[in-house]
């Protein structure tokens, strides 16, 4: 792969290639040495990846409407107007159909693009927080607060999917925001048995013991030497995590436990959707596909960033 | 192999307490008193028709007064016999509301891996013997709609496509074969996209190996190499991923059961939540673990047997 990169095939060992360098060129030494962080050749790696690149260009698209439309065109995506109720898809003043209070599909599928990624986005980020932090705390202290933390972690075990989601619903109640948090929630325990994998071995490593042996705090150590090499797999879980919580997210509203009427979320309205299916297909099928390209869309890019990090990791396709 | 199933056992015990833990915490971790759920206590936090000497004596009598250690000793005891209480609502108890909807979402499961197996293992090696041709990729097109799409829309996009424009299949209910096809599929997909990519990099692996090229050398048939040699294998890390399946289609029910119609556990649950009718939410709660639980114990001892080397490690 490196050999793709004509320069960075040099600078991966920069006291080896530098006299040769300096002395054929005879340039000055300095130009050449301007390190490349591996984070930069991650970088390289993943633009060079067209699934992934068109993965990211979709999301882009779909977070720039979601984001932008109902703000400066200002939509309203609970208009209604009886009048129109079920129109068919193809219309010239609604692209998409009506739903059956006459509510404009695109216009409610733009909104419901901004509750899912902002849903998405916000349990990625509890359940890597706090994952990471439970995670680094039990790798790097050990003894019992790992144990205690770990035993917790394992409760994943006998909640699968959605089941963990479904139970903290329970006990927060009904509703968009205890969705998230229910989602964020029960994705901890991926983070956290990730981050104490990479800590446990990096706990062992010699730059971790030099740190030590020259008296850095514990805090130091964990900020400033263990973090910056988790991220890498925590980054590759977090993009594929997004699509899981978008998933569960969708699923637990269609239920009927998350997002609640009249609002725009994807899964309530194919849930809604549902009930007039047999005269009006489009309500049954818009939302879903909509969900579908995002997911796809995150998915290729988790793809790609796994691969762009870990570059050692084989892709599934070869 | 009887040490190796004895410390499988011994792990899978704290988290069945653990899910214990969680089925009984979940009474008192919900804002206000279980009593008040059970006597129907208004949003204003007014008590409708129960008379206070009457709410007192049912807490006395439910134990709910004891210190809380003992109330989950209680409760563990009892559940352990069989018993997890009355549900509120439907004023029967938790375990023949249980039993009562086990078969429909059994059912479900039982007909789910079975697709999941056939078309998951068929389409796993059609791939990978035609590795890199219009069909491998058809089929990793297919695969990855299984993982991209939610499965109740497909669930729904079944139910459009058979029921409501061709008119094949009934649309929901529990009951008989043509209404278990479309939920099992809708159940399945994920699953056959996840055992198909699963194969098919497995067989590839496998058949690149030497002793493949030996059995090739030998002269022996294309199918008596696949099937003899490279499937034996190819076939491990799949069968693991199988029974994990399992575990989780009793997930997926929940949402499936609802597309659906049918009256199995995951419906009972949704109701369940929604009507906090919490000894049900408990019941299920803890026997959907201890299911998954034995499940992946079952997984575990299997992936013992196939693979010896796991025994050790």
């Amino acid at each position: 792969m490196a050999t793709l990169i004509p320069s960075s095939e040099s600078l991966e060992r920069p006291q080896a290639a530098s006299p040769a360098a300096a002395a054929s060129n005879s340039q000055p030494a300095i130009t050449i040495h301007t390190s490349v962080s591996p984070w930069r050749r991650s970088w390289w790696r993943l633009r060079r990846n067209r699934l992934a690149m068109a993965g990211a260009f979709i999301l882009i698209c779909l977070s720039l409407v979601a984001f932008t439309v109902p703000t400066l065109l200002q939509i309203n995506p609970y208009e209604q107007s009886l009048r129109d109720s079920l129109v068919s898809p193809g219309s010239a003043a609604h692209w998409l159909g009506t739903d059956h209070l006459g509510r404009d599909i695109l216009i409610r599928l733009i909104d419901g693009a901004r509750i899912s990624l902002t849903i998405g986005f916000i349990s990625v980020g509890i359940a890597v927080l706090m994952g990471g932090l439970m995670g680094l705390v039990a790798g790097y202290f050990g003894g019992r607060i790992e144990t205690i933390l770990m035993r917790l972690m394992d409760m994943q075990l006998a909640f699968p999917g959605i089941l963990a989601a479904l139970v903290i619903v329970t006990v927060l109640g009904n509703g968009l925001t205890q969705a998230m948090i229910a989602v964020g929630i029960s994705s901890i325990p991926k983070y956290a048995r990730v981050v104490r994998g990479v800590t446990l071995a990096l706990k062992l490593s010699l730059f971790v013991e030099a740190a030590q042996c020259i008296g850095a705090s514990d805090r130091r150590i964990l900020l400033l030497h263990i973090v910056p090499n988790a991220l890498g797999p925590v980054i590759t879980l977090a993009t594929m995590g997004l699509a899981t919580a978008i998933l569960s997210a969708a699923s637990l509203s269609f239920l009927g436990l998350g997002a609640q009427p009249p609002t725009a979320e994807w899964g309530l309205m194919l849930s809604e959707g549902r009930k007039y299916m047999r005269v009006a297909w489009w309500l049954a099928v818009f939302p879903g596909l909509a969900i579908m390209l995002t997911v796809i869309a995150i998915n290729l890019l988790g793809d790609g960033v796994r691969d762009a990090l870990d570059p050692y990791h084989r892709s599934e396709k070869e | 192999m009887l040490k190796f199933v004895a410390r499988r056992l011994a792990e899978a015990i704290p988290v069945l307490f653990l899910a214990s833990l969680i089925a009984f915490g979940l009474l008192y971790l919900i804002p206000g008193d279980p009593i008040d759920a059970m006597v129907g206590v208004s949003a204003a936090g007014e008590v409708g028709l129960a008379r206070p000497e009457i709410v007192a004596q049912i807490r006395q009598d439910l134990g709910l007064n004891d210190p809380l250690p003992v109330q989950y000793a209680r409760w563990v005891v009892n559940a352990l016999q069989g018993d997890f209480g009355k549900s509120y609502v439907q004023r029967r108890s938790v375990v023949s509301l249980l039993l009562e909807r086990l078969p429909s979402t059994v059912e479900l499961a039982v007909a789910s891996t079975l697709i999941v197996a056939l078309l998951g293992l068929g389409l796993g090696i059609i791939a990978a013997l035609k590795n890199n041709t219009l069909i491998d990729n058809l089929i990793l097109v297919i695969s990855l709609g299984g993982i991209s799409m939610p499965n109740f829309w497909f669930g729904i996009l079944l139910i459009l496509v058979f029921s409501v424009f061709l008119g094949l299949l009934p649309a929901t209910g529990s009951g008989g074969y043509e209404r278990l096809i479309l939920p099992a599929v809708a159940l399945g997909y994920e699953g056959i996209a996840l055992i198909t990519r699963l194969m098919r990099a497995s067989l590839l692996e496998v058949l690149g190996r030497e002793y493949i090229t030996t059995a090739h050398a030998k002269g022996l048939s294309t199918w008596v190499v696949i099937i003899r040699h490279a499937m034996r294998n190819a076939l491990i890390p799949v069968v693991t991923m199988l029974g994990l399946q399992f575990g989780r289609l009793l997930a997926g029910a929940v949402v499936i059961e609802t597309v659906f119609a049918r009256q199995g556990i995951g419906q009972l649950a949704i109701q369940a939540i929604n009507t906090k009718d919490f000894p049900l939410v408990q019941g299920i709660i803890f026997f959907s673990a201890a299911i998954f639980v034995l499940v992946n114990l079952l997984v575990d001892i299997s992936y013992g047997y196939l693979d010896p080397q796991l025994r050790i490690s």
